[in-house]
């Protein structure tokens, strides 16, 4: 009975959405208050409804309810708790209930905060909101419904897929549903702008903070996501240009546009339909994302549920919400004027180039993701496009990017000096390049290593002018505690964003350039040496697992004789789908990850071990990790907060009575 | 105005191309053995070891099937049920490829859900299926009467499978094969 209730509470989300979704755009249309008033309670019912029924998802997992066709397909009775709390997003029809339960919490997130706008703004971006939950939840309920019966019920449940029965896979998905989910309101603002006629300087003042936190999650996400890959699918690398990930890098990359896009809009009054744009196309990849996830018209690695029938209604539901946004924006658009001028050098012009850089790196992606499917589409045949292609696109336009992003935060708007920047430019750009070859060097690499060269004077170059930068800011205000404090933290939180990149570029360049790795077989006792490490196989020994029976080895890996870490990974066999799983082991460090596989036992009782050296690795989530803290800084700006009662909004040009 | 449709334009291309792309099967994977010989085998039976069978066993009537499954796939049971109502009211002769399984498993299973083969070939170690390609579990041959596979399904039966896909055509080779 109590499975029925959830499914109630579906219907009643489902219907108090769509009055989310009419009045208040009605209201906002017709300027009627108390319709538009409609908006916010209805928001905070749609949150009751739909934490009701993921609550009592999570019941039938927990419980063991298999009479439940969804939780008999992802559980099992031997499922540990936790996993069978993460189960309830670990199919298709559970992440989507999730998605929704994201977006219903978003959406109350800007209801909470509406006092702060506008009444008929405020309005329209709880409806456009709503409207996108409408879709979603009727996706849930006539194609995806996760309370559907089964009888007679089955004794026991099929299990969750054993990737996902793994630690990084409890936080990831809800962290980039919150990135994915979070770009609906830099949509909804945009869209209600549009709607209402107002684009301008508060708009993009509203949307900032909501982007910047998209982003953090997404950031956040997306890095989880490159470790769980990392170790889990025991390939040892932390990107594969699959086209899952690609589908959450591509709003990353334009979200990132994005932020930078509405500085310029806020500041200076500019870039305003570019801005709207960006926030229209970031929303439209994630919600494309969903799409290539979830219908199967892609082959991938991560492809967990797809279905061709429910691809279908997504594609009409994703033409319907983004061909719509369009056409409202060609629309609404031509109205818009940024009256702004500046010169070829100034702030201005390098967040142009940012953009125009991060922009086509997007298009280059969704290209990539996209081109095996348009040569099957053309009957063409089967392809697919690999790493190399995006890596020979890619690389090349983040190199220029990062130089950019180290001398923008210095340019002033609208007229930059250059004798000055390039006096400063030499000053850190030199050391920067002596530092990177001192490396090589020191560490005895040879000078041959150019990309990592370019990696570490690139990392050294961003790092040089955060910290001249900040110091340059405090310098004026004579370096007190007090100067410290007054800076604005969305200054810290750029600067240390953009540290976060330095880190990443030092780590990805180290990793690339210097990782080893090595297949051997070894027999108990035996041992293979790599990088300086000895790797000794001690003994293979069979272990029993909750929902799983496994072999393990112990490997003892030892430097110049003296021991620096035990590894146990293991070879799975989950019994309930008979689905083998590798179980890699690793010793994480600062300076470098040890990482062994155990692969198939050969005759003779050896076994086939693999075993990676990857230096400086971790530094790639350290540095993902200072982004995300970076964007924390940024929306906790005191400036957020204090902007409640000063909304001063001009109407749009020729957009009033339109 | 123009510039401002673009994005429109350029989205309305994509969503074009993802339709088409819905109606593609990127699982499709062509089988090479379609239209050629079945690929020979001499396997014990399941419910006698003593007893051989082998691939001249799949070319004696004008359709025959082989079914590839075990007791542990899951999908499996799902089709089980369809499977059997079809043979049975088609009257086909199903014989079973077991794969990779454990033989006192496999017999408990057909205790549980009902016995619908003719006969089972016993493919312990899977090299039979190796040579039959087996892409997953269960999968399904249509084999005529000269021996030659005409038709392969990866996947659960379902009954719109057969009514769309495996009907016309054991029909067709019914009335081809039917006065050999």
């Amino acid at each position: 009975m109590i499975i029925e209730w959830g499914h109630f509470a579906l219907v009643l989300a489902f219907l108090l959405a769509l009055c989310q979704t009419v009045f208040p755009l009605w209201g906002a249309a017709r300027n009627r208050p108390a319709w538009m008033a409609v908006a916010v309670p209805a928001a905070w019912g749609q949150l009751l409804f739909l934490a009701l029924s993921y609550g009592v998802l999570t019941y039938a997992f927990v419980s063991h309810d298999f009479s439940v066709l969804y939780v008999a397909q992802n559980s099992n009775s031997t499922l540990p708790l936790i996993y069978r709390l993460t189960g309830v997003w670990g199919g298709h029809e559970g992440s989507i209930l999730l998605w929704v339960l994201i977006l219903s919490g978003w959406t109350v997130a800007v209801a909470a905060s509406a006092r702060q706008l506008p009444t008929a703004y405020a309005a329209r971006v709880i409806g456009v909101m709503g409207a996108i939950s409408v879709g979603f939840l009727a996706f849930i309920l006539f194609t995806s419904n996760p309370f559907v019966r089964q009888f007679p019920v089955p004794v026991d449940g099929q299990d969750l897929n054993p990737l996902l029965q793994d630690p990084g896979m409890v936080i990831h998905p809800p962290m980039l549903y919150m990135g994915y989910v979070g770009f609906s309101v830099a949509f909804a603002l945009a869209v209600a702008a549009l709607l209402g006629g107002r684009l301008d300087a508060t708009w993009a003042r509203w949307s900032r903070p909501w982007t910047t936190a998209a982003w953090m999650f997404l950031t956040v996400g997306i890095a989880l996501g490159s470790h769980w890959a990392y170790y889990e699918l025991g390939w040892g690398g932390w990107w594969f240009w699959d086209p899952v990930e690609n589908a959450s890098f591509m709003p990353w990359l334009t979200g990132t546009a994005l932020i930078h896009s509405l500085a310029v809009t806020e500041k200076r009054d500019g870039f305003k339909a570019w801005s709207v744009l960006l926030a229209l196309t970031t929303f439209s990849l994630s919600l494309l994302g969903t799409f290539l996830v979830r219908s199967g018209v892609l082959t991938s690695v991560h492809a967990f549920a797809t279905d061709p029938g429910r691809g279908l209604f997504i594609l009409v539901f994703l033409t319907l919400v983004v061909g719509g946004s369009l056409m409202l924006y060609a629309w609404r658009a031509p109205r818009v004027r940024s009256l702004i001028t500046f010169a070829p050098l100034s702030r201005e012009s390098l967040l142009l180039a940012n953009n125009v850089l991060l922009v086509v790196a997007a298009a280059a992606v969704l290209l990539g993701t996209l081109y095996p499917l348009a040569v099957d589409a053309l009957g063409l045949g089967k392809l697919s496009v690999g790493p190399p292609y995006f890596n020979t696109v890619f690389v090349p336009l983040m190199l220029p990017l990062i130089v950019l992003m180290g001398l923008g935060p210095l340019v002033a708007w609208r007229q930059g000096r250059g004798g000055e920047l390039a006096r400063v430019a030499l000053r850190i750009g030199l050391p920067a390049l002596g530092l990177a070859l001192l490396c090589l060097v020191v560490f005895g690499l040879g000078w041959r290593r150019y990309l990592l060269a370019v990696s570490l004077w690139l990392a050294f170059w961003t790092l040089g002018f955060s910290l001249y930068g900040i110091g340059q800011r405090l310098g004026r205000r004579g370096f007190s505690p007090r100067a410290w404090a007054q800076l604005p933290r969305g200054f810290y939180g750029m600067h240390l964003a953009h540290a976060g990149i330095a880190l990443f570029m030092i780590g990805a360049g180290v990793v690339s350039a210097l990782e080893a790795e090595r297949v051997v077989r070894l027999a108990p006792g035996e041992s293979t040496e790599l990088a300086g490490y000895a790797f000794r196989l001690e003994s293979v020994y069979p272990i029993t697992g909750p929902n799983y029976t496994a072999e393990e080895a112990l490997i003892v890996v030892s430097r110049a004789g003296r021991e620096v870490a035990r590894l146990t990974p293991q070879k799975r066999l989950y019994t309930v789908r008979r689905q083998a799983m590798t179980q890699t082991a690793f010793d994480a460090g600062m300076t470098r990850d040890l990482f062994a596989a155990l692969g198939d036992p050969l005759p003779g009782g050896a076994w086939s071990v693999r075993v990676h050296y990857k230096p400086m690795v971790r530094w790639i989530w350290m540095g993902t990790a200072l982004m995300a803290l970076g964007g924390l800084l940024a929306i906790t700006d005191r400036r957020y907060r204090l902007a409640t009662a000063r909304v001063r909004s001009t109407p749009m040009k020729g957009a009033v009575g339109a | 105005m123009m510039r401002f449709l673009l994005p429109l334009g350029a989205f309305l291309l994509l969503v074009a191309l993802l339709y088409v792309g819905l109606g593609l099967n990127p699982r499709e994977v062509p089988s090479p053995l379609v239209g050629r010989p079945a690929p020979a085998f001499v396997l014990p039976t399941l419910a006698d070891p003593e007893r051989r069978i082998s691939e001249q066993d799949l070319a004696v009537a004008p359709v025959t099937l082989l079914n590839v499954w075990a007791s542990w796939c899951a999908a499996c049971v799902e089709e089980h049920p369809v499977l059997s109502a079809w043979v049975k009211r088609r009257g086909l002769p199903l014989v079973g490829l077991n794969y990779k399984d454990d033989s006192e498993q496999a017999r408990a299973w057909l205790a549980r859900f009902g016995n619908p083969f003719r006969d089972i070939a016993v493919d312990r170690d899977g090299r039979v299926g190796i040579d039959w390609g087996v892409y997953g579990v269960p999968e399904t041959f249509v084999i005529d009467r000269a021996g030659i596979i005409r038709y392969k399904h990866i996947g659960p039966l379902t009954p719109q499978v057969i009514v769309e896909k495996l009907d016309p055509l054991i029909d067709a080779l019914q009335q081809a094969g039917g006065a050999p």
